[in-house]
């Protein structure tokens, strides 16, 4: 956001220049707060999710749901709230993604509502009803938004802590390793009385930030230090050193926890942001060439990794069961919904089989009931989301806020991709959840933190610039007149 | 429910999540614009904006409130703002701590400029509460106002500080 001075008074130079007193500055329109715009689009994110709780009533048994005005009533003052707080303490901030973040998680709450209405995937044995306790979770995530935003006042603070963040990261995606399979991965920690959650969920926000303050330092020398080969910058060897520890790292979650998506993503936000550090392509051809070998190579001996990809690649073939795989039960839904999907509370996603039909296989009840064009409007707003970050990435001014808003940014991204791709059998399904859209406590919750630090690094980037001094450069210059 | 009231609603319910994401875009929109020309003499140009009463022209007129509000005071300063360069918009609350400028990354705030030496120059408090800033034996030099600093210098608050293409001032 620099702004250009220009000290010349020739009539016509600039377009609107006055040409009588010449004097104007020409720079970047500064972001105006853009709250006002952020209150109406929240408005129009919570109606959504009501409108469509109302149609789902309407369709299933003729009437309004009870709840629907309590649940309205509910999500807009989260969302009040939420905005009340961004207005007070992150005034310049992005205008669209609390908004959007609002409208997916209030979607998300629907469609878990409309298949806890399902009674044969709603068993006591697959954990009953879970609408009522994702609006919680979902208020928990809200309020440790609101913690983010009030309690740190500038991004740059995290720098300080990129070595503490690293080992925090670890701890976290270490510690699932000493408590107990769930569903063939070990992604949960299980406190006694409290419930389990996801410490990955988490660990993907400290990684960004560890990657963030490291790449900051460290990329001169990853970017400089290099030889051309074959129209490529090649990195030095001992200059390896960073990405094979963190492949390395990332193998070794996927052979212990059996966690594809965790793997990938804790790689690929590597590959991301070191490109972005460097603006070497070489670093995104190593990381493609290590992730893939890598994968094949556990593929080929871990059983449960081997049964994914073995699902994927042959989605038709009987299951032990002697039914379908879910792969393909997913795609059957994609394929019933057609072009506009069969309305909402109409499709029978119940049919989906297994334990995830509201979590990992939620963007399949959304392709049914919504059809593509639903899909697409779903995926569109993950996408402006991402957007709205780079371009914070972009807009900052920092260079530690702009590869922190990549990170997170390519963390969504990748997590949005690894869950879409892995429903639409575009790549192995790992089990991820779709962020605010799919059940899960953990990822709500860290989704929302997620979305709070976007906010601030976007608050600093935005703020108008101060007023430059009544310049030296426009005392000494004169403008000469012909 | 008939069968028309369910398609209507369905339709309907799609083109409602449609118009969401068509309006998001149209706010993005707004950072495509292009450039904004201000009229430094705001006098001049005030009569002329008075009808317009969009966002954008009421963020225009802010800055000039600030400059007459915010240089004049007297007292200690409590923040170090770049006012021109690649940084500018940076703030750094003044503390009580001494505050480092150059390329090196350990810099309080690290410049991106050709013409800044790896150290370049310090600001700290003495003991009356000034701010003193002081050339590290730099390339280019720092200026303060028109003139090199040969040695330290106590800063008034709004008087440039300039390094290379760098101009950054303390204000209250």
């Amino acid at each position: 956001m620099s702004s250009t001075r220009t000290p010349t008074g020739a009539p016509g130079a600039v377009p609107g220049t006055d040409p009588v007193t010449g004097n104007t500055t020409v720079g970047a329109l500064a972001p105006p707060s853009r709250r006002n715009t952020e209150l109406a689009m929240l408005v129009f994110a919570v109606l959504i999710p009501v409108l469509a709780m109302a149609n789902i009533g309407l369709a299933k048994d003729g009437s309004l749901p009870p709840g629907m005005l309590g649940y309205g009533a509910g999500l807009a003052a989260i969302a009040g709230i939420a905005h009340l707080v961004v207005r007070r303490f992150a005034p310049y901030a992005d205008p669209l993604m609390l908004p959007i973040a609002t409208l997916l998680n209030g979607l998300g709450l629907v469609l878990i509502w409309r298949l806890d209405l399902e009674p044969t995937i709603t068993t006591a044995r697959l954990g009953g009803a879970m609408a009522p306790n994702q609006l919680i979770w979902s208020a928990v995530g809200v309020l440790l938004f609101l913690g983010v935003l009030i309690l740190l006042k500038d991004h740059r603070i995290l720098q300080r802590y990129t070595y503490i963040s690293m080992v925090v990261a670890l701890i976290l995606l270490i510690s699932p390793l000493f408590f107990g399979e769930v569903n063939g991965a070990r992604i949960w920690v299980t406190i006694p009385g409290v419930g389990s959650l996801q410490p990955g969920e988490f660990a993907k926000i400290v990684i960004a930030v560890f990657f963030a303050g490291y790449l900051m330092v460290k990329r001169d020398a990853l970017a400089l230090a290099s030889r051309r080969f074959m129209g490529m910058y090649l990195p030095r060897g001992r200059d390896l050193g960073p990405i094979l520890l963190v492949w390395a790292l990332s193998l070794m979650i996927l052979v212990f926890e059996t966690d594809l998506g965790m793997s990938l993503l804790f790689f690929g936000i590597f590959v991301v942001m070191l490109y972005v550090a460097t603006e070497r392509t070489s670093w995104i051809v190593f990381g493609l060439l290590l992730s893939v070998s890598g994968a094949v190579a556990v593929a080929s001996f871990n059983s449960h990794v081997g049964h994914r990809v073995d699902n994927w690649l042959n989605p038709l073939s009987l299951g032990a069961n002697g039914g379908v795989t879910e792969t393909a039960q997913a795609m059957y839904a994609f394929g019933s919904g057609g072009l506009l999907g069969s309305g909402l509370g109409q499709g029978y996603s119940r049919l989906i089989g297994g334990i995830a039909t509201k979590s990992d296989y939620i963007l399949a009840t959304v392709g049914e009931e919504l059809g593509l064009v639903g899909l697409m409007a779903v995926l569109l707003l993950y996408g402006l989301l991402i957007q709205r970050g780079l371009r914070t990435a972009l807009a900052a001014r920092d260079p530690f806020g702009k590869l922190l808003a990549v990170g997170l940014s390519g963390v969504f991204a990748l997590q949005v991709f690894v869950v879409a791709g892995g429903v639409t059998a575009l790549i192995p399904l790992t089990g991820m959840t779709m962020p605010f859209l799919a059940q899960g406590g953990s990822s709500v919750i860290a989704n929302w933190a997620l979305v709070a630090l976007l906010l601030r690094i976007s608050d600093t980037a935005r703020r108008p610039a101060p007023e430059p001094a009544a310049g030296i450069d426009a005392e000494q210059t004169q403008v000469v007149r012909t | 429910m008939s069968e028309l009231t369910l398609t209507v609603m369905r339709l309907g319910f799609l083109a409602v999540l449609w118009l969401f994401v068509i309006v998001a875009v149209q706010v993005i929109r707004s950072d495509l614009f292009g450039t904004r020309v201000t009229q430094r003499r705001v006098a001049a140009a005030g009569p002329r904006r008075a009808p317009d009463q969009r966002a954008p022209q009421g963020r225009r007129q802010q800055p000039p409130a600030d400059r007459s509000g915010g240089r004049r005071r007297r007292g200690a300063p409590t923040k170090l703002v770049v006012t021109e360069g690649s940084l500018t918009g940076t703030t750094v609350a003044l503390q009580g701590q001494t505050i480092t400028l150059g390329r090196a990354h350990d810099s309080t705030i690290v410049l991106d400029d050709d013409y800044a030496s790896g150290r370049h120059a310090r600001i700290y408090p003495d003991r009356d509460g000034r701010w003193i800033v002081e050339d590290l034996g730099s390339t280019n030099g720092t200026f303060l106002g028109r003139s090199r600093l040969t040695g330290p210098m106590p800063i008034e608050p709004g008087s440039p500080v300039r390094i290379g293409k760098t101009v950054i001032e303390l204000r209250k």
